[in-house]
């Protein structure tokens, strides 16, 4: 039995590698995706077979449980809420791993006492810290706490004094098996769980992308863990997978961002600061929807730059309908997606699909930034930092951060509410420049007056 | 024992490779959907919830295995079905008008 149980997790874990590999093309990710969830099943079904497990009234009870508030939650959330939906689900994960661990131990003391014991701090460690970290992130999202970053005295050295504390109890626990065993996992259960919170408070808005990339690694690595502590090779391998690919999304993330990892976590960027910057009276020219509407039409290519802005505005039918209806004309038009668009790695695609827009509109960065030079418009619709040509320059926060190119575009519309600086906090020059057609208002609205106009007059 | 983890820790690090591998690869359109995809999969924390809950050996252990459960299958759940309706959403254009 215990063979052909190992048969079939081998067959899960190579379909767990073949989803993944699915989903690096539109074409067959959603196969993948179903590929990996038959993974799941299997070694889920497999599992039940195993030796171990004689009572099954718990274990019933719990995915009756998990399954209903799953699919309730899966059905229900929007498009907008992703972010803190992959934050939450990434802390049932975590969550799930300590608690594996945990009773592991409670079932299994004399566990301590092998030369593998270290598995289970560690692995205690890294699922509650993503616990709490992901929680915290969610609080961060859903704007239950401020989006800015929330610092505290000492934060290095507090951070330094929690990890030291959890290696000292650590080693207790290895070294001397035994009454106080569980005490120390107590302690490092719960030093961990401060870490998870003050790891993420810090993190100002504009860098939640990277941290629900890292938490998301972190689940995985807590998943792998909890496979070392019971001894499982499913859990080893898909954990790692989801870590490995965690850490790729973070790492590119930060370089969006021209970070590094280090920066992001204790750099703080984005406070409620004033930056000095020249704060004077200076003029923009206020142009109409109807200005707008006929640049557009005259141009003969265009590219659309939404940032998330868009999607606060619940505009991205309507500006589905506006280049739509430009297209119709014959204009050339793209959408040209910054890879932080939005509030986590590749949000602003998934907003968009939303609104039917095919995804072969959709460029990235790198695909498009030649072609701004050669193009008539760029329209801009609740983006800032990432056409901010001062990110070209040095000595502000944006400095380095690869940007669209819009400003070589020979004609510019910016749809904002205003002229308030973007999460980094650096004024925009682009909104003064001679080319650029700034258009105050509500996104949506805006852009439906332009789609009217669009309408009337062909 | 020595031996089980030094194994354990080949396939983890194998595994490691592999997962770059493959990641690297998705385009940044996809990024979301893998992302909420991966992160059903790490939910495979599921199985380990199964056996420390369906072992009995004591009370607290089976409890904490049963919350472990619950969590872990809103995450899989939770996470495949969003995926998949994400994923429904990605369409080519149909046609050229």
């Amino acid at each position: 039995m215990t063979m052909l149980i190992n048969i079939a997790y081998l067959i899960s874990i190579s379909c767990f590698i073949l989803g993944l590999k699915f989903l690096s093309s539109p074409r067959t990710a959603r196969r993948g995706n179903m590929l990996s969830a038959f993974a799941m099943f299997i070694a889920v079904v497999v599992t039940l077979f195993d030796r171990q497990i004689v009572d099954y009234t718990y274990i019933l009870a719990g995915i009756v449980i998990g399954g209903t508030i799953g699919v309730a939650a899966a059905k229900k959330i929007r498009m907008n809420d992703m972010p803190q939906m992959v934050a939450i689900f990434n802390a049932f994960g975590g969550g799930a791993s300590s608690l594996v661990v945990l009773a592991q131990f409670i079932h299994h003391p004399e566990m301590a006492e092998l030369n593998t014991g270290f598995t289970i701090p560690a692995a205690l460690f890294i699922g509650t810290m993503t616990f709490t970290g992901s929680i915290a992130a969610f609080t961060k999202l859903q704007e239950l706490v401020k989006s800015a970053p929330i610092l505290f005295p000492a934060q290095k050295i507090i951070n330094f004094l929690l990890h030291l504390g959890i290696v000292i109890c650590a080693v207790l626990f290895i070294t001397q098996p035994g009454e106080s065993s569980f005490f120390y996992l107590l302690v490092i259960l719960l030093l961990s769980a401060v870490i998870g919170i003050t790891l993420v408070l810090p993190i100002g808005g504009a860098d939640m992308p990277v941290i629900i990339a890292l938490l998301n690694s972190y689940s995985g690595l807590a998943a792998a863990a909890s496979g070392f502590v019971i001894n499982n090779y499913v859990l080893i391998v898909s954990g790692a997978l989801v870590g490995a690919s965690g850490l790729i999304l973070t790492n590119k993330m930060c370089r969006a961002m021209n970070r590094s990892l280090f920066n992001v976590l204790f750099g703080a960027v984005g406070q409620d600061i004033d930056t000095g910057s020249q704060t004077g009276q200076r003029n923009v020219i206020r142009y109409t929807p109807m200005d707008a509407a006929m640049i557009l039409e005259n141009a003969r290519s265009v590219i659309v730059v939404p940032g998330y802005g868009l999607a606060v505005a619940q505009a991205q039918y309507a500006m589905h309908d506006t280049v739509e209806l430009l297209r119709k004309r014959g204009t050339e038009i793209d959408y040209a997606i910054h890879p932080v668009a939005g509030r986590m790695p590749g949000h602003m695609n998934v907003l968009l699909a939303e609104a039917n827009v095919p995804y072969d509109y959709l460029k990235d960065m790198e695909e498009i930034n030649e072609d701004f030079k050669n193009t008539d418009v760029v329209l801009v619709v609740g983006a800032n930092d990432v056409i901010n040509p001062a990110a070209r320059g040095n000595g502000n926060p944006l400095a380095g951060m690869p940007i669209l190119n819009a400003d070589q575009a020979r004609s510019i519309i910016i749809i904002k509410r205003s002229l308030s600086p973007g999460f980094a906090k650096v004024e925009n020059e682009l909104f003064y420049e001679k080319k650029t057609m700034m258009v105050f208002g509500d996104a949506k609205e805006m852009l439906l007056k332009i789609v009217a106009n669009l309408k009337t007059d062909s | 024992m020595t031996g089980v983890l030094i194994v354990s820790i080949y396939i983890f690090v194998l595994s490691i490779f592999v997962g770059f591998e493959l990641i690297t690869r998705v385009p940044p359109l996809l990024h979301t959907p893998l992302m909420s995809g991966a992160n059903a999969v790490s939910g495979i924390t599921l199985v380990g919830a199964l056996i420390v809950a369906g072992t009995g050996a004591s009370w607290l252990g089976t409890l904490l295995g049963c919350v472990a459960i619950i969590f872990a299958t809103i995450n899989v759940v939770g996470g495949f079905l969003v995926t998949d309706r994400m994923l429904e959403m990605f369409k080519k254009e149909d046609k050229k008008t």
